[in-house]
């Protein structure tokens, strides 16, 4: 089928203003008496905060004001952001306040802002609001904090054990008393931040005439944060209108609401001024959320001939000291880890525990990359042990295709059955293998090691959750300029999302996206929605658009069909006209087609049709649709200096039907650099103190471009039944097999020596000691 | 506070202004001159966001002062298209190979680039990667960056052969 836009490399429609630097992130955003907030941020992992005194901050030149939890709370219905996902295991409730004032559970928790003209004197001003702290014991790491007898993170708790459930179906007992093989490993996995380039930041202003209040913010969820704060203000929604503006980045961390975006709109009603804040980068690795530690217990049973009997194990893991979102990561993390295979019987006993660090949530991928790198660490402990090829072993596991759909024996945490829709899992690692010559590797590695190098060849599976419902708002809207106007709940951070939509309702609508005006992530223009995460915007927006777009559509022919006296089956839309097919002279401007449907007073509409030409959807699609790929990894090993190098990432991506190749090569090829990030560097490291010890770009690292290894990206496409444009989520798929691939591929290289790789990241410091054991002499 | 008055030229244009002497390069070109197309991603010189070009050369505006470019010329990224509104070579090439996502790093790597191209207008790939290796990017994975200036590099050795 050919189409104008859909499934085309078009150029972006976000890209001339970025590119020209007349974009507009927030801290772009320049309002007349707009006043800089600072904040005061506890230096402890827990204390109590004995007193707190603001005058020496308050009698500074250019303080207009300092406010504490205290002064919050006069003007807020509550002062904690109650914004877990509802679940029923949860043993605490721990909502974050939105300025601390008695206990201070970690570095970087705000205590008091800092009002000022200018943010050098806010911040000037922070290092002189003066507070006493009780210093309290703290509790840094998970595994601690469950021992009998350990301090607790809140001291108000009789323990830190703040939410316990076991995930799995089948019976796994009898599935591993009579298995052939059972293999275990404990495993340890950290993920650090996110790390967009832009920080977090926002800006709220109450408007003199109307008194609505407006949050600008870098925030992944615009719609979430409005009602939220008409709830946390006790105002009706009408009143309270928050926009994410350009959004340097989000990946995860955004989705979260934040006490500081609570704390910025108060501020700025209480001095009814313009109140800006934006976190610096050091701010962020205390106060923004991260994912953390997870520590895994697991076990596989199979039988002679490497077919999985069942899984068992545990899982501990890092909340951090609140919840600022819910369960979602180690949820992820235990759902994700048997998808791509068929595994009859699983259990995961999961304890989340709370820390003194910074609260957990999610970042790109969502605990999903840890549960895959468990599941593939078990399968090349079996296959080793068993002398079967990796790819062997996997292949005779994979849920096959003509299996599809494949219930799985659970639920998401909605609630909702596993199914994966589609896909053909063994084709794509059939795929993976053939294009990245994993049958000739055990040559070339024979032929390095004999030069003294250590190379070695690795591989991954994933099958992903994608397209988190219940539904995502698109209106569509032909304009009486001619144009036509998309309004979404959807929200933008980087992925093309308007270029997405405009490729959608383009196709539709005429075929050119530069007609298309899309409005992303502004309650004022639109009434319910989400946001961007879980990969879900453009499976659920999509949708959304392109049903709205049909039904546009099929109004504008009516309406065409009336004025050019011609039938609508015969009629076509084509750049900015309708026309006759097979009359091109015969035809009308949208724009006469949208000024028809305005009336005329006292006139009737053409065909006595209802005014207007607009369709608002909301695809309700509660099932999430499964993603699926598979990653051959390639490393170098240096014995001498224990650093790894990765020489080649062979990916094969099946997404369903793809809309712009381009955006999504972007989206896999970025995601797959976060995960050679979290297989090789990113640390976010807490001493014993609950003291964060990497909080800058020089401690904390990020990838960067010499450390990109070339990569053979390739797709294939089956569609999902599930929605009507056959698409699946991209935005992280690249980051989840990464850790896995990357640590078979350094154990094949060291397997002359027996290292077993069992964490992530695998730093320099940790492989040398590995290589120390296992006897290794340079 | 402290105060000088600085004149410094930037994008062609010369700007007399008084500014805090502890004010950086990058504040004062965002918040004092309102060109906020040079961002700030980490304002401790490790990012590569802010990065404009000072005489020529480029430089983190994050870890300057604006008083200590009293005198020089800056070029930021809304210097880069043509006085008629042409893009750069290298802003159309990263448009047309998807080189930036979030956009918030591109105004750094532009002009970087932009020093690379014209000391180096026929790069090899990995002399591409070591310019940017200062430019941290969290979103392309740097691989369509690195192919848009690649072809950058060409558009403008047959539009302006040496």
């Amino acid at each position: 089928m050919t189409t104008k836009t859909f499934g085309k490399r078009t150029r972006r429609l976000e890209d001339p203003d970025l590119l020209r630097g007349k974009a507009r992130f927030v801290d772009d955003i320049h309002v007349d008496g707009m006043l800089h907030a600072a904040f005061v941020r506890s230096p402890h992992a827990h204390a109590k905060i004995v007193s707190l005194d603001t005058a020496n901050a308050l009698a500074m030149p250019g303080v207009h004001a300092v406010l504490t939890g205290e002064d919050l709370r006069a003007h807020a219905l509550s002062d904690r952001l109650a914004v877990a996902l509802p679940d029923r295991v949860y043993k605490q409730q721990r909502n974050r306040p939105i300025l601390v004032d008695d206990e201070t559970v970690y570095v970087g928790e705000a205590i008091a802002m800092v009002i000022a003209d200018d943010p050098y004197v806010a911040e000037d001003a922070v290092s002189r609001v003066d507070i006493e702290f009780e210093v309290l014991p703290a509790i840094s790491d998970c595994r601690q904090a469950l021992s009998p007898g350990a301090l607790n993170v809140h001291s108000d708790a009789s323990d830190n054990l703040i939410a316990e459930f076991t995930s799995g179906y089948g019976d796994v007992n009898s599935a591993f008393a009579g298995a052939a093989h059972v293999f275990g490993e404990s495993y340890w996995q950290h993920r650090g931040c996110a790390h967009a380039m832009e920080c977090r930041g926002c800006l709220a202003a109450v408007d003199p005439l109307d008194h609505t209040l407006t949050l600008w913010s870098s925030t992944q969820t615009p719609l979430m944060g409005a009602r939220l704060l008409a709830e946390m203000l006790g105002r009706e929604e009408a009143s309270v209108r928050v926009l994410a503006p350009d959004v340097g980045g989000g990946f995860g961390p955004k989705l979260v609401f934040y006490p500081e975006e609570a704390a910025v709109a108060i501020a700025a009603i209480v001095l009814n001024k313009p109140v800006k804040w934006i976190e610096d980068r050091r701010e962020h690795f205390v106060s923004t959320t991260q994912e953390r530690d997870q520590y895994w217990e697991a076990e596989i049973a199979v039988d002679d001939g490497g077919k999985i009997l069942g899984v068992r194990g545990s899982l501990l893991h890092d909340h951090g000291a609140y919840t600022a979102r819910g369960l979602t990561v180690p949820q992820g993390a235990v759902s994700a880890l048997t998808l791509a295979y068929v595994v009859p019987a699983y259990r995961m006993d999961v304890k989340v525990v709370l820390t003194n660090k910074v609260p957990v949530t999610p970042v790109r991928g969502a605990g999903q990359p840890q549960g895959i790198f468990v599941m593939e660490r078990l399968l090349d402990l079996a296959a080793r042990t068993l002398k079967i090829d990796r790819a062997d072993i996997r292949r005779r596991n994979l849920v096959p295709a003509d299996a599809m759909p494949f219930k799985k024996g659970f639920v998401t945490r909605g609630g909702i059955p596993i199914v994966l829709d589609s896909g053909d899992y063994p084709a794509c690692q059939a795929d993976a293998v053939e294009k990245a010559g994993w049958a000739d590797f055990p040559a070339r590695q024979q032929a390095a090691r004999a030069e003294g190098q250590y190379i070695g060849i690795g591989m991954a599976n994933y099958v992903e959750g994608t397209g988190r419902g219940p539904f995502e708002q698109v209106s569509v809207k032909l304009a009486s300029s001619g144009l036509i106007h998309v309004a979404t709940g959807a929200a933008a951070m980087g992925q093309g999302t308007k270029t997405m939509l405009a490729q959608i309702v383009a196709e539709q609508l005429g075929g050119v996206m530069e007609r298309v005006v899309v409005t992303t992530g502004d309650s004022a223009k639109i009434a319910m929605g989400f946001g961007g995460f879980n990969s879900r915007q453009t499976v659920m927006a999509g949708s959304s658009a392109h049903l709205a777009a049909l039904k546009v559509r099929q109004k504008i022919l009516q309406v065409a069909s009336h004025l050019l006296e011609a039938d609508a089956a015969d009629l076509d839309i084509d750049g900015e006209n309708v026309f006759v097919v097979g009359a091109a002279g015969m035809k009308i401007s949208l724009r006469q087609v949208a000024k028809a449907m305005i009336g005329s007073a006292g006139f009737t509409l053409p065909g006595n049709l209802a005014p207007g030409i607009e369709a608002t959807e909301n695809v309700v699609i509660d099932a999430m649709t499964y993603a699926n790929g598979c990653a051959v990894v390639e490393v170098a090993v240096d014995l001498a200096t224990a650093a790894v190098t990765v020489t080649r990432v062979v990916f094969v991506h099946d997404g369903g039907k793809i809309i712009n190749p381009s955006i999504v090569d972007g989206q896999i090829i970025g995601a797959i650099a976060h995960g050679i990030g979290n297989a090789l560097y990113e640390w976010m490291g807490y001493g014993d103190d609950g003291q964060p010890l990497t909080t800058n770009l020089a401690d904390y690292l990020l990838m960067t471009s010499t450390e990109m290894p070339p990569i053979s990206l390739s797709h294939r496409e089956s569609p999902t039944p599930l929605n009507p444009l056959g698409v699946k989520g991209v935005g992280e798929s690249g980051v989840m097999p990464i850790p896995a691939a990357v640590a078979s591929a350094v154990e094949d290289a060291l397997s002359p020596f027996g290292v077993r790789i069992t964490q992530v990241p695998i730093r320099p410091n940790d492989l040398a000691a590995l290589l120390d054991k296992a006897g290794v002499v340079v | 506070m402290d105060q000088r008055r600085i004149t410094i030229g930037v994008n062609g244009t010369s700007f007399s202004e008084t500014v805090s002497t502890r004010t950086t390069l990058a504040d004062f070109l965002r918040h004092q001159l309102r060109l906020t197309g040079t961002h700030l991603g980490c304002e401790h010189g490790v990012c590569g966001a802010c990065t404009v070009l000072l005489d020529g050369r480029s430089a983190r505006s994050c870890l300057m002062l604006a008083v200590q470019a009293d005198g020089h010329q800056i070029t930021t990224v809304e210097g880069l298209e043509s006085k008629d509104g042409v893009l750069h070579p290298l802003q159309q090439a990263f448009a047309d190979h998807h080189g930036l996502q979030c956009g918030f790093c591109t105004p750094g790597m532009l002009t970087t680039l932009v020093e690379l191209l014209r000391d180096n207008p026929d790069p090899s790939e990995a002399e591409v990667r070591m310019a940017i290796s200062g430019n941290l990017c969290r979103c392309t994975g740097y691989q369509s960056i690195v192919t848009a200036t690649l072809d950058a590099a060409k558009r403008m050795r047959t539009e302006h052969p040496a």
